[in-house]
């Protein structure tokens, strides 16, 4: 009996179980947060719902009616009067498409490099492993407006990139990358890599080993056992690293800006557009950016149900 | 869960005036649809070295919470001298306690640690640091009062603990197991300070340990929980020498426990009992048991002794025609009432101080004899042979359940 | 048999003679540490271009011309000097007050989630704290846009404050909750024991312990407040610049030295932001240690 160590007491964590020392005052702590968040982001969001209903003012704002316009200028084209019979209007599909297929492959991209990058760092001695990690994140909290400027600069047609390679005689003449898909695609891939290799990481690192092992010992090669055994172990963190990819880039508005130029257009570009200059439409704006809130909204759904379904896996 | 009551008074080591330290009156805490303690109603007097022992998860450290004030009791009172604290957030509580990890602050020095109490009731900066001094060579640590608790070995940061929750001068101390951390030597000799130093400090402790042994060592009373439940009060002695039911007879020390039959009911609290295999043995009875039920009695191992059937001692004089018969001259002769015990020793443990048999009783269940090495040498027997045991006046008890 | 098996392991396995070599590494994979450094190599390509580039003392961004420090004079006394500085004067500024009103919201909020028991509502608190990072970017301008014209909210300095106090907070949060949960709650039962009240328990116990995740809860707050663009360009309203929406309108006309020189200094500030930060939260990832 004695030495048997008592599991009971002061390991026991005051928020696991007792009324606790802060529980009186939860309300008034959690108050500040969700007043201002309340407030300056969820009252916002819901205003702007509002705002897409409405009827618009040239030159920016709104008129107070109740209109179906925007999301119906969204979808059809009924000419410059709107009296003429409804169109399918391909315009805003096709960006909401590219904008889609744009984020979809920088995610693939981004998970191509990635997972090897993540799953070398999680494998390395324990005392580097840090540093590693830490060299793979400094980047991301560089300004994301310098890094994309940067990105420009290094791939302009002139620029450090075309030299090099017309120096190596890779090429003959420079490639003309700025102002295409490819350029916005390299863009978004730079912007959102470290999200992808840090929830990887963090799974490859409680991944354990020894699964591998029993994988091997039962005659399973390398890349067998990294399909058949790794990969589903941590899938969680592949989903997420997939998650935290897509959603920024699908509302992207740096790169394509700065790096596709007006044909490759994103949702980003688009809603901006509505807001600045003298084009401006905030009902159509503030539906468009519904629409794109509402298919991220639905991919972190998708997180978190897998989130759930992973736990309950164990 | 019913009271004992001390035999040498109301509250063992108490003043006769005044109200207890401690009572709790039908305290009761639910977490949710768990139950963590039963019913529980206990007075803790003044001065009093008082023991929780359970086993793990039996509701010890809630009790010690709940008086400490940071759970707060779902049913029932809890009165410290006399004044209900139910309400009263931890820091008005003049109780302190001595956590089981210690929870000393690690951002803060050894001496801020023991200086932390004082300083937040205010008293006067040179008070603070005097006390902080002397408690610190109270518990021999003068010299580390600017070292960080990490600086200091699992012993020291225990002491350090103790002087910084004894520091304020709390009228109850309460401990949450705080020898569990230590390893075995360090253990035992903190047993004896922290009795020592309780009895200096004239404070009562409130002692929790799931480590009967401690219990045992350092209280003035015991009380044993089990499930939630009180299942008995009293000193050392009282609940080792006369556990009330089987779970106390068989949590405290070695026991056997033998299912019997009440027989007779004499009278002064015996009773005779026959056995699964027909032998009859008188046993104590605090209750007052009825007449052919059937129960279980608890007899000590060392209560027990072997005689050897065929030895020269088997007709003794002296012995009645049931008289026990032991092989050693020297160990008196008490007269038992019941039959003796006969078996065939299946295997012997030698246990450096004392000498373990199994002896295997006829009609099949087994039971425990130890002796002492010291009293008797080898007694020059082996497994396979018979032996008739001997059952010390008085230690045979009935178990309530 | 028993000690025949490993070797029938590596001679019939799947690849017989393949894997004869040295011991099978389960973790060790041919191409991943290529691939990190090509990794490593496209994040880092770019910045050290620009970083390179900045110290061009050519006017032209495509020819060398020799080390010099003029576009960083450049930047402090040049033509657009006045501008840049009260630029940097507004991020500073901004991302300083919203890191501090963020990192106070944060801990409050920390302390209520990590401390405050079960409740109901708990999960919906949580998704409340999160909805910043949740929401894209573009959405959130364009929702604090419509609200402060809805409002009649003159756009301005204090339009951009409010907006980044705001997506500042789960930033702040989750270093100092992550830091929390590691501090056990005995400490605090310890010193309210002590006759501790509620805030004094907060003041010398839970407050220092928790001073770590404080400090990389604000660094965070603070980059994230002078990083962000999109919203500071939707709110700022005219005549107020930050240097990112400065940087912006500039290169607009083209990618000029000095942007690339004020770039560079801005990268500084960020890295060296970064690693402090790291410093400190791996100096301090065990209470005590
Ligand atoms: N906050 C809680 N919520 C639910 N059950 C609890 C809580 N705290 C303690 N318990 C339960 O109460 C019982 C007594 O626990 P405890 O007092 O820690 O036992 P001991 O200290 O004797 O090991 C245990 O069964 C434990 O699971
Ligand atoms: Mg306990």
């Amino acid at each position: 009996m004695a030495g048997g160590g008592d599991t009971g007491g002061a390991g026991r964590i005051a928020s696991e179980n007792t009324p606790g020392t802060w529980a009186p005052l939860r309300g008034w702590l959690l108050a500040p947060s969700w007043l201002v968040i309340g407030v300056f982001l969820l009252a916002p969001v819901g205003m702007m719902l509002v705002y897409s209903f409405l009827t618009k003012e040239f030159r920016g704002g709104v008129i107070w009616e109740l209109s179906l316009a925007a999301y119906d200028q969204f979808i059809f084209d009924r000419g410059l009067f709107g009296d003429e019979p409804p169109q399918l209007e391909w315009t805003y599909i096709t960006i909401f498409g590219r904008s889609i297929a744009q984020a979809a492959a920088a995610t693939v991209l981004c998970f191509l490099i990635g997972f090897p990058t993540a799953f070398f760092i999680a494998t390395r001695p324990v005392h580097t492993r840090s540093a590693w990690l830490f060299l793979v994140t400094v980047p991301y909290w560089v300004n994301l407006l310098i890094r994309t400027v940067s990105m420009k600069f290094l791939i302009r047609d002139n620029g450090p990139l075309n030299e090099f390679l017309l120096w190596t005689g890779a090429i003959s003449e420079p490639l003309a990358l700025v102002n295409t898909n490819l350029a916005v695609q390299l863009g978004l891939f730079y912007s959102y890599l470290p999200f992808m290799v840090l929830p990887i990481y963090a799974s490859v690192e409680r991944y354990d080993f020894t699964l591998s092992e029993a994988a091997a010992d039962l005659y399973a090669d390398r890349w067998t056992t990294l399909r058949l055994v790794l990969i589903p172990a941590v899938i969680p963190g592949i989903v997420a690293g997939c998650i935290l990819v897509f959603v920024p880039s699908l509302g992207a508005f740096l790169a394509p800006d700065l790096l596709g130029g007006a044909k490759n257009f994103m949702i980003g570009s688009l809603i901006e557009e509505q807001f600045k200059g003298n084009a401006g439409n905030w009902p159509f704006g503030a539906a468009a950016s519904m629409i794109l809130l509402s298919m991220v909204l639905v991919a972190l759904l998708y997180y978190a149900r897998q989130q759930i379904r992973g736990e309950r896996a164990g | 869960m019913k009271r004992e009551r001390d035999p040498r008074g109301a509250r063992a080591g108490g003043s006769a005036a005044g109200p207890p330290a401690i009572e709790l009156r039908g305290v009761v805490k639910r977490y949710g649809s768990v139950t963590a303690i039963r019913e529980a109603s206990l007075e803790i007097g003044d001065n009093e070295f008082f023991t929780l022992l359970g086993p793990s998860g039996c509701g010890k450290t809630t009790l010690l919470r709940m008086i400490a004030g940071f759970e707060d009791v779902t049913e029932g009172a809890i009165f410290l001298y006399g004044e209900e604290i139910e309400g009263l957030p931890p820091n008005r509580r003049p109780v302190n306690t001595v956590f089981q990890q210690y929870a000393l602050f690690p951002h803060m020095t050894v001496a801020e640690n023991v200086a932390f109490g004082m300083q937040r009731l205010k008293r006067p900066a040179a008070e603070t640091e005097a006390r902080t001094r002397r408690m610190l060579d109270m518990v021999e640590l003068g010299g580390f009062s600017e070292r960080k608790p990490h600086q200091l070995s699992g012993g020291q940061q225990q002491r350090v603990a103790l002087a910084r929750a004894m520091a304020p001068g709390p009228k109850v101390l309460l401990l949450d197991e705080p020898l569990s951390a230590l390893d075995l030597k360090l253990r035992q000799a903190m047993r004896v300070e922290l009795k020592q130093l309780q009895e200096e400090a004239g404070i009562t402790f409130v002692f929790v340990t799931h480590d009967q042994e401690e219990a045992l060592t350092m209280s003035d009373r015991i009380t044993v929980m089990s499930a939630g439940g009180i299942q008995q009060v009293g000193t050392p002695h009282e609940i080792y020498e006369k556990p009330r039911n089987r779970f106390v007879a068989d949590f405290i020390g070695e026991t056997n426990l033998l299912d019997v039959t009440v027989e007779e009911v004499s009278g002064g609290g015996r009773c005779l009992c026959r056995l699964a295999n027909g032998a009859r043995l008188e046993c104590e009875a605090p209750g007052a048991p009825r007449q052919g039920a059937a129960v279980c009695i608890s007899i000590r191992p060392e209560r027990l002794s072997i005689v050897m059937p065929g030895g020269d001692s088997l007709a003794k004089p002296g012995g009645g025609a049931r008289a026990p018969r032991t092989v050693f001259p020297d160990s008196p002769a008490k007269p038992g009432g019941g039959d003796s015990l006969t078996g065939v020793i299946r295997r012997i443990v030698y246990l450096g101080t004392d000498t373990q048999y199994l002896v295997g009783l006829e009609g099949g269940s087994g039971i425990t004899v130890r002796t002492r090495n010291a009293d008797h040498a080898a007694l020059g027997l082996g497994p396979g042979d018979r032996a008739a045991l001997n059952v010390d006046e008085g230690a045979a008890r009935l178990l309530v359940d | 048999m028993v000690g025949a098996a490993p070797v029938r392991h590596k001679s019939t396995g799947a690849h017989p003679g393949a894997e004869v070599t040295a011991g099978h590494d389960v973790r060790r994979y041919p191409g991943f540490l290529p691939v990190t450094i090509l990794c490593l190599i496209v994040l880092y390509a770019p910045l050290i271009v620009v970083m390179v580039y900045s110290f061009n003392d050519s006017p032209s961004i495509t020819i060398w011309g020799g080390f010099s420090l003029r576009w960083y004079e450049d930047v402090f006394f040049g033509l657009e000097a006045g501008k840049f500085k009260d630029a940097a004067w507004n991020s500073l500024s901004i991302a300083a007050m919203a890191a501090t009103a963020s990192t106070v919201i944060a801990t409050s909020a920390a302390v209520g989630m990590v401390r405050g028991g079960a409740f109901r509502g708990k999960s919906a608190s949580f998704a409340l704290l999160s909805l910043p990072i949740m929401v894209p970017e573009i959405v959130t301008a364009v929702a604090t846009l419509i609200f402060f014209s809805a409002i009649g909210f003159t756009l301005g300095f204090a339009s951009i404050l409010v907006a980044h106090v705001v997506f500042c907070i789960p930033f702040a949060y989750l270093p100092i909750s992550a830091r929390l949960q590691g501090i056990e709650g005995v400490y605090e039962e310890a010193a309210r024991d002590l006759y501790a009240s509620r805030a004094e328990a907060f003041r010398h116990v839970l407050l220092p312990l928790m001073a770590p995740g404080i400090l990389s809860g604000f660094l965070l707050a603070f980059i994230i407040s002078l990083d962000d663009f999109i919203i500071t360009n939707f709110v700022k309203g005219a005549g107020v610049e930050t240097l990112p929406t400065a940087i912006f309108g500039a290169v607009k006309q083209g990618i000029k030295p000095n942007i690339m020189a004020l770039s560079t200094l801005m990268l500084a500030v960020s890295v060296v932001f970064v690693t402090v930060s790291w410093l400190v939260g791996r100096s301090g990832t065990k209470p005590g240690g």
